[in-house]
């Protein structure tokens, strides 16, 4: 018998072109199908363009504006999930780049004939969702439930960052009790020792500072046990950095001592921590939601200036998938973040741009706002991922200096 | 462009069978269809050997064909269809049988068409119906058919002026034909006040808007008048049919069908015209679709569906007799079958043998079929003229 709150998402079948939809909507841009040869705007997604029969599709971002033709209100869908959240609000809108599209209707979008813009999110199954939203914003827009379901956002929630000694972590707390966030538990590893950060943090209100060492098993029990089936969002800034090429260092001590953090001290806290998570995934209003793994650009290919560290992030971002997987069957969005260097002192030698901890802390608070999975904070992220995607092996010659 | 069919060649449709419809059913869809080809046998005077085309459409036959079912049933046929078209399905059945029977390919085609409805049968096959509907349609809402139908009425009303009381009518003139009809599931009157008061189900779509799915099989006979009368078989004769499939592609939202692209080679081929025709079998899933069809099979002009709506009865003694038998709104719609329910009660008023009423000058009947919402639109649209047995009439009345 399935308990009451167990987690249910909506239908997460897809065929392998409307996945093109996803990995769109995971960065936050409105993309649909071009034909190469025609310039035909294709939806649904499709393997052939729909009028020249050409195999050559390309994932384009789009204009946004179209046309709701009809609407209805769904009072019994066929899945629990949508029984769950019945009634829900769908439109027939024709796109001004041409198809016609079923979209999610937000609940401030006028009747038909009216204008609106779409948005391309991802739903509680991890999978893209097209949604009408009125053409210019109103107050609340995000308190929608079709919004709520698709993002992630820190207000009114429980955090837990689990790593406070670093700017990017203190940046982090800050920026989610700027954001609303309703408790921010600060993971730090004695926080008991006199400290002017746990000082500071402290005075900010809603943080509370939290013993954890996620190079310590029993630590992250620990923690688990006493907090973890409260935890909304966990945010994983542990880090552990050393620049160096592999080969300007004896012995692999640095080398373990990053991989007992970036990746063990990931493994330690899915395992204590996921299955909660897990648990209160569908609890209404105030339900767990997301897991926020800070990696680094240097996972999508090895910076060897960085070379152990470049590695344990691999290691972590790998990892990292295999939690999505998890977390995914219960509508826990996983959000890896992937930025470039970050001003600290590990990154001294690196020459700007630079990342500061405060935009990097509120990039991920707008990534949770928006509910995206995969984002590349700052100039040289985005510039790293632009040359991975056209060309890895060129990004790997090219790294190598 | 006409594109214009060669005529058919005496071409009949008889024994025109029904194995009676039931909500939900423990069988399989090979019962189901193996009972329809009993039916068909029994009804005929035939053997089984004397069926040498079979034609069948199923939803939950899966994972067989066409192609399995002949082993299960112990067929030998020299002419085979499956047909996966849904409502479409019986007409182009119907027409691919009739030429291969001209063609000399089968002497007798069984079209037959059934299936079961297990308890969460609909469920599933809404989760998986079509690609662009698992991608595109059943994440939002899942409201499988009802929603998807629910944005076309809302945008004929919007843009053509239906009111509810118009979808009511039809609805309500159907209940009445049902009433006479002892294999309706739905025998009980339904009032318009009923029908308005009835439960939202999908805004603007009601209760009774909806057909039932339910399980059971329909089936009919194809063959030559000579073997018909050799069988001393009631048969009507075919004098026309069309099929089209994703007519008006360009069209931002459905509210016209592929029959209005086709209709002037329909009655071309028939020799007769819209006011010619004495009923309608519309595939009344949903009304909005009956009206659709009733203005592209040339009966009013687009738009002019309400306005028409209004000024007929649509009861089998009234005026502009519709889905005599009830249709699927008060038979039920077991799946595939939904389109073989038109061209059943067609041939069983042509022929005199009709499950409830009689309507009272039955020489010529239309029947249309409709299936197939792959995306945002119903996909394959068809549509025949049946006539009774007596005189064809002459042609160019149109």
């Amino acid at each position: 018998m399935l308990a009451l709150d167990a987690p249910v998402v909506p239908p997460s079948a897809r065929s392998r072109a409307a996945q093109g939809l996803t990995a769109a909507a995971a960065l936050g841009i409105f993309a649909l199908q071009r034909c190469e040869d025609c310039g035909a705007v294709q939806y649904p997604p499709r393997d052939a363009c729909v009028e020249c029969l050409s195999a050559r599709l390309r994932w384009r971002a789009m204009e946004r504006g179209g046309e709701l033709l009809s609407e209805t209100l769904i009072r019994h869908g066929q899945e629990l999930y949508f029984r769950r959240r019945a009634p829900y609000r769908a439109g027939l809108v024709r796109l001004d780049v041409g198809p016609s599209t079923i979209v999610a209707l937000h609940r401030a979008c006028e009747g038909a004939p009216s204008r609106l813009r779409l948005r391309l999110a991802l739903d509680k199954a991890g999978q893209a969702l097209l949604i009408g939203l009125p053409e210019k914003d109103v107050p609340d827009m995000a308190d929608d439930p079709i919004i709520r379901e698709t993002t992630c956002a820190p207000r009114a929630r429980k955090v837990l960052i689990t790593d406070v000694k670093t700017r990017v972590g203190r940046a982090m707390a800050e920026a989610l009790v700027a954001a609303g966030a309703e408790i921010v538990w600060a993971g730090f590893a004695a926080p008991w020792k006199p400290s002017p950060h746990l000082e500071a943090l402290r005075a900010l209100g809603p943080v509370t500072p939290v013993p954890l060492d996620v190079t310590d098993e029993s630590s992250v029990r620990e923690l688990a046990g006493g907090i973890g089936g409260k935890v909304d969002i966990l945010i994983n800034t542990a880090e552990h950095h050393r620049p160096g090429a592999i080969a300007s260092r004896n012995g692999i001590e640095t080398a373990r001592a990053e991989m007992e953090v970036n990746f063990f001290g990931l493994l330690r806290l899915a395992q204590a921590f996921s299955a909660a998570l897990k648990a209160r995934a569908a609890d209404g209003q105030a339900s767990s939601t997301a897991w926020v793994n800070l990696l680094s650009a240097r996972a999508l290919s090895n910076d060897p200036a960085h070379g152990t560290f470049s590695a344990s992030m691999a290691a972590a971002f790998s990892l990292a998938q295999a939690l999505r997987a998890d977390l995914q069957a219960s509508g826990i969005r996983v959000l890896n973040v992937f930025p470039g260097p970050i001003e600290d002192e590990w990154n001294a030698l690196v020459p700007p741009p630079k990342l500061s901890p405060e935009a990097l802390a509120r990039t991920v608070v707008d990534a949770l706002e928006r509910g995206l999975e995969d984002v590349y904070p700052g100039e040289v992220a985005k510039d790293l991922i632009a040359r991975f995607l056209e060309n890895p092996k060129a990004l790997e010659r090219e790294l190598a200096g | 462009m006409r594109d214009a069919a060669r005529p058919y060649e005496d071409i009949v449709v008889a024994a025109p069978v029904t194995v009676p419809y039931t909500r939900h059913s423990i069988k399989s869809a090979h019962w189901f269809l193996a009972q329809a080809l009993a039916r068909l046998i029994h009804s005929a005077r035939i053997r089984k050997t004397d069926i040498d085309g079979l034609a069948v459409s199923s939803f939950t036959l899966s994972p067989d064909t066409a192609v399995g079912f002949t082993q299960h049933i112990g067929l030998s046929p020299r002419f085979l269809e499956h047909v996966p078209m849904g409502g479409a399905s019986a007409i182009v059945q119907l027409r691919r049988a009739a030429r291969a029977v001209e063609a000399g390919d089968a002497h007798i085609v069984a079209c037959i068409a059934g299936d079961t409805n297990h308890v969460d049968s609909f469920r599933l096959n809404a989760a998986s119906f079509s690609r662009f509907a698992r991608d595109a349609v059943y994440p939002y809402g899942s409201g499988g058919p009802n929603g998807s139908f629910a944005l076309l009425t809302a945008h004929y009303m919007r843009v053509f002026g239906a009111t509810p009381q118009d979808y009511g009518k039809l609805c309500v003139a159907q209940r009445q034909n049902a009433l006479t009809n002892p294999l309706a599931l739905f025998r009980k009157e339904l009032s318009l006040q009923e029908y308005l008061e009835a439960r939202p189900i999908a805004d603007p779509i009601r209760l009774f808007d909806c057909v039932m799915p339910c399980a059971g099989a329909d089936g009919f006979l194809v063959m030559r008048r000579a073997m018909a009368k050799k069988l001393d078989l009631a048969h009507a004769r075919l004098l026309a049919a069309i099929e089209r499939h994703n007519g008006y592609p360009d069209d931002p939202i459905q509210f016209r069908g592929g029959w209005a692209l086709d209709r002037a080679a329909l009655y071309d081929q028939a020799g007769v015209s819209p006011k010619d025709i004495d009923f309608l079998e519309a595939y009344d899933d949903y009304p909005v679709m009956t009206l659709m069809q009733i203005e592209d099979l040339g009966f009013c002009g687009k738009g002019e569906g309400p306005e028409f709506v209004r000024r007929h009865s649509f009861t089998t003694q009234g005026s502009f007799p519709l889905n005599t038998s009830g249709g699927q709104l008060s038979m039920g719609q077991a799946g595939a079958a939904g389109g073989h329910l038109g061209v059943v009660e067609a041939v069983r008023q042509l022929i005199g043998m009709p499950l409830g009423a009689q309507v009272g000058k039955a020489r010529l009947g239309l029947v249309s079929g409709f299936g197939m919402i792959n995306y945002d639109r119903g996909l394959c649209s068809g549509a025949a003229i049946l006539a009774a047995p007596g005189g064809r009439k002459k042609r160019g009345k149109r």
